[in-house]
């Protein structure tokens, strides 16, 4: 499903993010992606939805280049991509409904259909009762699950998160790690770069850990392995 | 799986297009403040522009119409006979650069000036002393020297009279206020364009995460493109209404106080209509074109993401 071949990354202030990388996920793999900050994590998770591209290398998703992918086509792979990020990344002037229902449009879904599938995402993370309420009336965990009701909401078959709950306390946490869970148990592939020991070492699932733009680490059920 | 997306992008929907005009609205009104700096910004640049156009306009008006008076009279010699007098006619005629060539009789000359001067001057209808004249317009009021010269060249002619030396003064005059006022339109529309996309450009820095996270959630540039450039096309719309409605009520002010007041003279302002239909669609075309410019040009750079 995703596989790197040697990708090689140096940015052009000179600094060398990833560093000739290998590694081979498959369909509805659960991966954490651990290292200390400045790893090349963040990096490594950008390859996958083309935020960036390799120096050098093949970045293989369902066996096409993305790196030779046309910028014209980027948005078509990112709509079977979805991706949450640590600051959420919604769009502050849309409630809640509008904010889901955006990646639906974007794919120039019929409105009778958008309505019932952004309904049905948002009863998914709890968050109906909100649904025309904006990002600045909620709290950080409720806009995390808006975020990932966006992210699901076309049905991708990968999800990218970066550090998802970087930003909320640790029972926020956990309620978002149980709707990745479920998410990942309809057979999504799910990719999470964090910093959280405690999520790691109790849903065990596969770790990579990178350091110095290598993986010096992947072991299934692993453990944090770090002591921040 | 991306490679099951269709490779080619379609046309845009109908209803894509519907949602994209609904969403520029919406965000007209969400933006608030921003909206209206922009459209006051509009506002200002285009009144600033309508009513410099207006100004400009009818000083042509009047350089044009002080120009058309202009003309050559030509006095033809005693020895010449009716036969020649009409020979004559056709020759000033069809020379190049004659509009029109209108005869009069010493005679016919002689009741202007008893009419202009008084019955004293009745006393020359024994012995007239003036000569037959023809009246020579030129095509090209600046080309009147030459047209003058061409006719002095013919037979029975015996002298010609176009105002020579205060024409010159007078189109060099009428150039001068000319290229000025194309160079202070053109220096206002150039400020104008500047202030606008500008105005345009900070709302649009101000919501470039927005535009990030559409790019992040599979937009494809167009998608992105099309609700801001419409945003821009309204602030362009809402941003001309003042300033049309400003200036037509202003030239209506202007033309019932003014032209009563110049009737029968030399010059005459821009007619009400269709003058300010015109000036107006201007503004409005100004307005649209200026908004939607604004906003392409300056979301370009943020598209690369």
């Amino acid at each position: 499903m995703i596989q790197m071949k040697n990708v090689y990354k140096k940015y052009p202030n000179g600094i060398v993010a990833l560093n000739g990388l290998n590694v081979e996920i498959d369909q509805g793999e659960f991966v954490y992606i651990v290292g200390p900050s400045g790893a090349g994590k963040s990096t490594f998770i950008k390859m996958m939805y083309r935020e960036e591209r390799p120096s050098s290398g093949q970045m293989l998703v369902d066996g096409k280049d993305i790196a030779k992918l046309k910028n014209r086509k980027v948005p078509f792979l990112r709509r079977d991509i979805g991706v949450v990020f640590q600051d959420f990344k919604l769009l502050p002037r849309l409630n809640v409904y509008e904010n889901v229902a955006f990646a639906l449009e974007v794919i120039e879904e019929k409105p009778r259909i958008i309505k019932d599938r952004v309904m049905e995402v948002l009863d998914m993370v709890g968050l109906k009762h909100k649904a025309k309420m904006f990002p600045r009336e909620l709290s950080g965990g409720e806009q995390q699950r808006v975020s990932i009701a966006r992210s699901i909401v076309n049905t991708p078959k990968i999800m990218i998160a970066d550090e998802p709950t970087g930003n909320l306390d640790p029972d926020t946490s956990w309620d978002i790690m149980n709707l990745f869970e479920q998410i990942n148990s309809t057979g999504t592939t799910i990719i999470m770069a964090t910093h959280n020991r405690e999520i790691v070492n109790k849903l065990r699932h596969r770790v990579i850990a990178i350091e110095g733009g290598l993986i010096v680490r992947d072991a299934a059920g692993g453990d944090y392995g770090y002591e921040d | 799986m991306y490679a099951t997306q269709p490779e080619v992008i379609t046309a845009m929907k109908i209803r894509t297009f519907g949602r994209h005009i609904k969403e520029s609205l919406k965000s007209l009104g969400r933006n608030g403040w921003m909206t209206f700096a922009s459209v006051s910004a509009v506002t200002v640049t285009l009144l600033l522009v309508g009513v410099f156009v207006m100004i400009m306009m009818n000083l042509n008006k009047v350089a044009d119409d002080l120009e058309n008076d202009v003309e050559i009279k030509v006095f033809v010699s005693l020895e010449a006979e009716e036969e020649q007098i009409a020979e004559l006619e056709e020759e000033i005629s069809g020379l190049s650069g004659v509009e029109s060539a209108d005869f009069s009789t010493k005679e016919e000359e002689l009741t202007d000036l008893v009419l202009d001067f008084g019955e004293e001057l009745s006393l020359f209808e024994q012995s007239n002393p003036l000569f037959d004249v023809f009246y020579v317009k030129a095509t090209e009021p600046q080309q009147t020297e030459a047209v003058a010269n061409d006719i002095a060249a013919l037979e029975y002619i015996e002298d010609v009279e176009y105002g020579e030396g205060k024409i010159e003064k007078l189109f060099n005059f009428l150039n001068a206020g000319r290229n000025v006022g194309l160079v202070l339109i053109l220096a206002l529309l150039f400020t104008a364009m500047f202030l606008i996309s500008n105005t345009i450009r900070i709302t649009i820095v101000a919501r470039r995460t927005e535009i990030e996270i559409m790019k992040l959630v599979g937009a494809t540039n167009w998608f992105v493109r099309v609700p801001f450039i419409l945003e821009g096309m309204w602030l362009g719309i809402l941003g001309s209404i003042i300033p049309i409605g400003l200036v037509v009520l202003l030239y209506q002010k202007i033309t019932e106080f003014v032209q009563p007041r110049l009737s029968g003279e030399l010059f005459q302002l821009l007619e009400f209509s269709p003058f300010i239909y015109q000036v107006s669609a201007l503004i409005l075309a100004m307005g649209v074109f200026i908004g939607i410019w604004g906003s392409f040009m300056s979301i370009r750079k943020f598209l690369r993401v």
